[in-house]
């Protein structure tokens, strides 16, 4: 069966324009008639801006030449019928039980059933199937966040992804156990270029915690470019994590596009352990009073790895809170970008806003971009931001050396306290423990060289034991 | 409580613009329209050199394959460069000697203004160039200052004089195809004002430059080069104020300033262009690109600036931190009411060793203006040890009014700390109170409140300035309560 009906020059817009036609006129398209509208309109809008270049104010510092040159398979349809998923991947957060997920290359991979109905009315499934089972949801939340003239990106997933994630939570219903999606990279056949889009929707008082994993199998260049869009409901609550743990050749982008009814809370925190190229973007619009939106972040990079994080926090209406809070440790050749941006709209009062992105940069060669944006049309505020890059605390490093911790150890203590304020704030506690281990282990430089799963972590306490396949070396 | 401050807000924003009379002179002006043969007239008009001619006409060529930038967050309206006037002088029959030769009209314009030439030469011990529709009308003291060296003169009298110099560092740090304002300026600039501090001298007394757009349908565009040589010092005061009518009118300047080894230049700025009526008619379009160099070891340039005029402000005085501890500070004040758009900050480029730079930016919002920092901080790979500071707070005042901060901090160095702090704020119900319970009434005590806000700034200026500056912050203000 083929995995692919495209395979080219990801940059070549022209045979992208050409894959649509195709798909179009075929009908491969899921999703029913109003979505193929929302499709050709997407289309359009990535075909009029292409990819975004230098000359973009939003890309400046992002290099994505050599991914647009580079040739990629698009991933498409359902799974050869002898992979098994459990096989090659097994994540599993120790002790946490969840309801898992997992995708392969952007696909729903579950093995039974792709739409699973729990207890209380809770959907979790694959959204293409969604589409058919449960089309009335689909239609009236899918593609209604995504601004496609905004961001080229998602303009392309609009256009042509093919599968995700889809969940649904209905009203007055709290999701005991958290939600874990994994998207597994792995292929035989070359580098993938993978759309997954997700949908999110939580009803009134309903309550939700997301696990979100990217994680690659191998060592080639994969593409993901990622679209979720989260409906909070009025009172709703969701934790939503998202863990990016892919190769120093991969690329990862991710926009979350969230909103928020009256007196909803969100939290979204991205943890970057490893990637070579990651961007996260969320747009997040406080449209209910009383809202409450949290962005966090963390990004630990060496080598030759970029991570960006551009947060757009929307108050449209009063008496809404929000805080950003970015943190990064830059070494090697690394990169980082931050963008916040607070948009407080006329008439939003007593609006509370902060936004904070903090850099420690280890090396000469590293480089940090950091641009805490804010745009205030109302008074009655209380906004502030600040941003700052620097070195570990020579204080605090004659403080620890003079009683007696070597250079390294006071240098790897500081770096994880540093991190740690992110950390801390993860109120799933199994996760916060495998994070809290994570963080250690790629402070130490074990992480990236485990070429095994590395979510096979042990706990803290037990010995670090990597599985090595002698015939390799 | 809200009525009033509805109240006293119209009663400030209705203030009318105290320097927007038109002076009845005789004035020269170059036919409307951009072209080659106007850039020819002008340079031909000014007797300048070949050099000269050459510099424009490739500036005019480049501003033709450009545009006008759209980044900023402000709201320009097109500008139809075809029908400006780009060259307009006050007539003057022969060379000045001294000031009595000055057209008397002339002399009253700057004495309304409140810089009269002749009581600024005697009393204040400033020397004073102004500057009236572009062209350079009078420059005190300038033989006062000869005897340590120090050249002070129009732009144009430098050109003829001391061609090697403007030769040498015209153009060396706001190139001539630097921005679409720039190399417009570069093509068409009138005069300006030419500063140049020998080796080791320490200038005697404070210099500055008194701008005034009198004309109707002109354009302003004056150039400005300072250059301190090794050692030197000297502190340069810029003032501006212009009729007030209901078209816009443009002003797009350029200054450059050179610093070499251990030389300091201080260079402050009171902005106050017609801002437009409190229905945004007229004002100026600022659209003006400031840039020094702190070219050798040690040296230091430090801009100040209090900006409360022009309908829309475009302006970023930067510094290029080049010789190893050099230093950069950035001192703002920017004020908006009505329908007044700043968009103002700027640019730290840090390369030498140990550099370190300051920004304190202080924007405060009224009306139905939008106010904007925008400010890049830049520190390279060789910029080893370098330091940089920037706060940038927002005062709004009124509930339409909009403020902005965008800063831009980009590193390439692990040894080097960059730290951005900014806040928004409104005046608070409880600084009022206390002000007020202490028998301070509403209107005093936001005057208070704000200059205590702006104080940082504020104490930065010259002793000259600082009066007229906290003048205007308090016309621009009183009685906003927020």
């Amino acid at each position: 069966m083929a995995m692919s009906s495209y395979n080219g020059i990801l940059g070549d817009t022209k045979g992208i324009a050409g894959l649509f036609e195709h798909k179009l006129s075929t009908s491969e398209f899921k999703g029913g008639k109003a979505y193929t509208e929302i499709r050709k309109g997407a289309i359009a809008s990535f075909l009029k801006s292409g990819f975004p270049g230098k000359e973009d104010e939003k890309w400046r510092n992002s290099d994505i030449e050599k991914f647009l040159e580079s040739r990629f398979e698009f991933a498409e349809g359902a799974l050869p019928a002898d992979v098994d998923v459990d096989k090659i991947f097994a994540c599993e957060v120790p002790d946490l039980d969840t309801w898992l997920i997992t995708l392969l290359n952007g696909h729903y991979a579950a093995k039974n059933s792709d739409l699973r109905i729990l207890p209380q009315g809770i959907i979790i499934g694959s959204l293409s199937r969604a589409m058919r089972d449960a089309h009335e949801l689909v239609e009236a939340h899918l593609g209604r966040l995504v601004n496609n003239d905004k961001n080229a990106f998602a303009a392309l997933n609009s256009a042509l992804s093919g599968d995700g994630v889809f969940i649904y939570v209905p009203d007055n219903v709290i999701v005991e156990k958290p939600i874990q999606m994994v998207n597994v990279v792995n292929s035989e056949s070359g580098s993938l270029f993978m759309q997954p889009r997700n949908l999110v929707i939580l009803g009134k008082n309903s309550q939700l915690q997301l696990v979100h994993c990217d994680d690659s199998r191998d060592q080639a260049m994969h593409f993901t470019n990622a679209v979720t869009e989260f409906f909070i409901g009025d009172n709703a609550s969701l934790d939503h994590y998202k863990m990016q743990n892919i190769n120093d050749h991969s690329a990862v982008l991710h926009s979350g596009w969230f909103t928020l009814g009256r007196d909803s809370r969100l939290t979204t925190n991205a943890i970057s352990l490893n990637g070579g190229f990651i961007r996260n973007e969320n747009e997040i619009v406080l449209k209910g009073e009383g809202a409450d939106a949290n962005a966090l972040g963390v990004y630990l990079v060496d080598k030759k790895q970029h991570v960006e994080n551009h947060v757009h926090v929307s108050h449209l209406v009063p008496r809404c809170t929000s805080s950003e809070l970015f943190k990064g440790i830059l070494d090697d050749y690394s990169t980082a970008v931050f963008t916040g941006h607070i948009l407080v709209a006329r008439d939003a009062q007593k609006t509370e806003a902060y936004q904070s992105n903090r850099n420690i940069q280890l090396t000469d060669k590293a480089r940090v971009n950091t641009q805490p944006f804010l745009e205030i049309y109302a008074d009655d505020v209380k906004c502030s931001h600040g941003a700052t890059v620097g070195q570990l605390d020579a204080e605090a490093m004659f403080y620890l050396k003079s009683r007696g911790i070597g250079e390294e150890n006071a240098k790897m203590l500081l770096m994880y306290a540093f991190a740690s304020e992110i950390v801390q704030k993860i109120s799933i506690l199994n996760l916060r423990e495998r994070i809290d281990d994570m963080i250690k282990k790629r402070l130490r430089g074990e992480l990236s060289i485990c070429d095994q799963c590395v979510l096979h972590c042990s706990k803290p306490d037990q010995p670090i034991q990597f599985e090595i396949d002698m015939s390799k070396i | 409580m809200a009525d009033d401050t509805r109240n006293i807000l119209d009663e400030v924003t209705g203030k009318e613009y105290k320097y927007g009379f038109v002076t009845e002179i005789d004035t020269e002006f170059a036919p409307p329209g951009l072209n080659e043969d106007i850039i020819r007239f002008i340079s031909e008009k000014k007797e300048e050199p070949e050099f000269m001619l050459e510099f424009r006409l490739n500036a005019y060529r480049r501003w033709l394959g450009m545009k006008s930038p759209e980044w900023a967050h402000l709201n320009i309206p097109p500008i139809d460069f075809q029908s400006i006037i780009y060259y307009a002088a006050p007539k003057a029959k022969k060379e000045l000697q001294s000031l009595d030769e000055v057209d008397p009209e002339l002399l009253k314009t700057f004495e309304k203004l409140g810089i009269s030439l002749e009581e600024q030469k005697h009393l204040a011990g400033v020397a004073v160039d102004a500057v009236m529709d572009s062209v350079s009308v009078k420059t005190t003291f300038s033989d006062t200052l000869a005897k340590h060296g120090i050249i002070f003169c129009s732009f144009s009298e430098a050109v003829k004089n001391h061609p090697e110099l403007v030769k040498q560092y015209m153009g060396s740090v706001v190139a001539s195809g630097d921005n679409y304002f720039a190399a417009l300026n570069s093509a068409v600039f009138s005069d300006g004002s030419f500063v140049y501090i020998p080796k080791g001298v320490r200038c005697p007394i404070e210099l500055s430059t008194y701008f005034r757009i009198n004309a109707k349908n002109t354009g302003q565009f004056e150039r400005t080069l300072i250059i301190a040589d090794e050692g030197a010092y000297v502190s340069y005061m810029e003032g501006c104020t212009a009729p007030q009518r209901d078209e816009n009118q443009l002003h797009a300047a350029i200054v450059e300033i050179i610093a070499l080894k251990d030389a300091e230049v201080k260079y402050s700025t009171v902005q106050n262009w017609y801002p437009g009526n409190k229905d945004g008619e007229g004002g100026i379009y600022n659209f003006v690109t400031k840039r020094g160099i702190c070219k050798g070891n040690n040296s230091k340039i430090s801009w100040t600036q209090v900006e409360t005029g022009s309908a829309i402000t475009w302006k970023y005085p930067s510094c290029i931190l080049q010789g190893d501890n050099s230093v950069g500070e950035f001192y703002s004040v920017a004020v908006t009411n009505n329908h007044q758009q700043a968009d103002t900050g700027t640019k730290m480029i840090h390369i030498g060793k140990n550099t370190r730079s300051t920004i304190i930016s202080k924007g405060i919002s009224a009306g139905l203006s939008n106010n904007s920092y925008r400010g890049l901080v830049k520190v390279t790979k060789r910029a080893e040890g370098s330091r940089n500071f920037s706060q940038c707070d927002s005062l709004l005042l009124g509930d339409k009014c909009g403020a902005h901060t965008f800063p831009y901090i980009q590193t390439e160095n692990k040894s080097s700390i960059v730290e951005h702090e900014a806040t928004t704020s409104k005046i608070s119900d409880d600084q009022l109170f206390y002000c007020q319970q202490r028998g301070i009434d509403a209107e005093s005590a936001i005057g208070l409140i704000v200059n205590g806000y702006a104080r940082e700034v504020l104490s930065k200026l010259p002793m000259e300035f600082a009066v007229e500056a906290q003048k205007l912050l308090s016309i621009s203000l009183e009685g906003s309560v927020g």
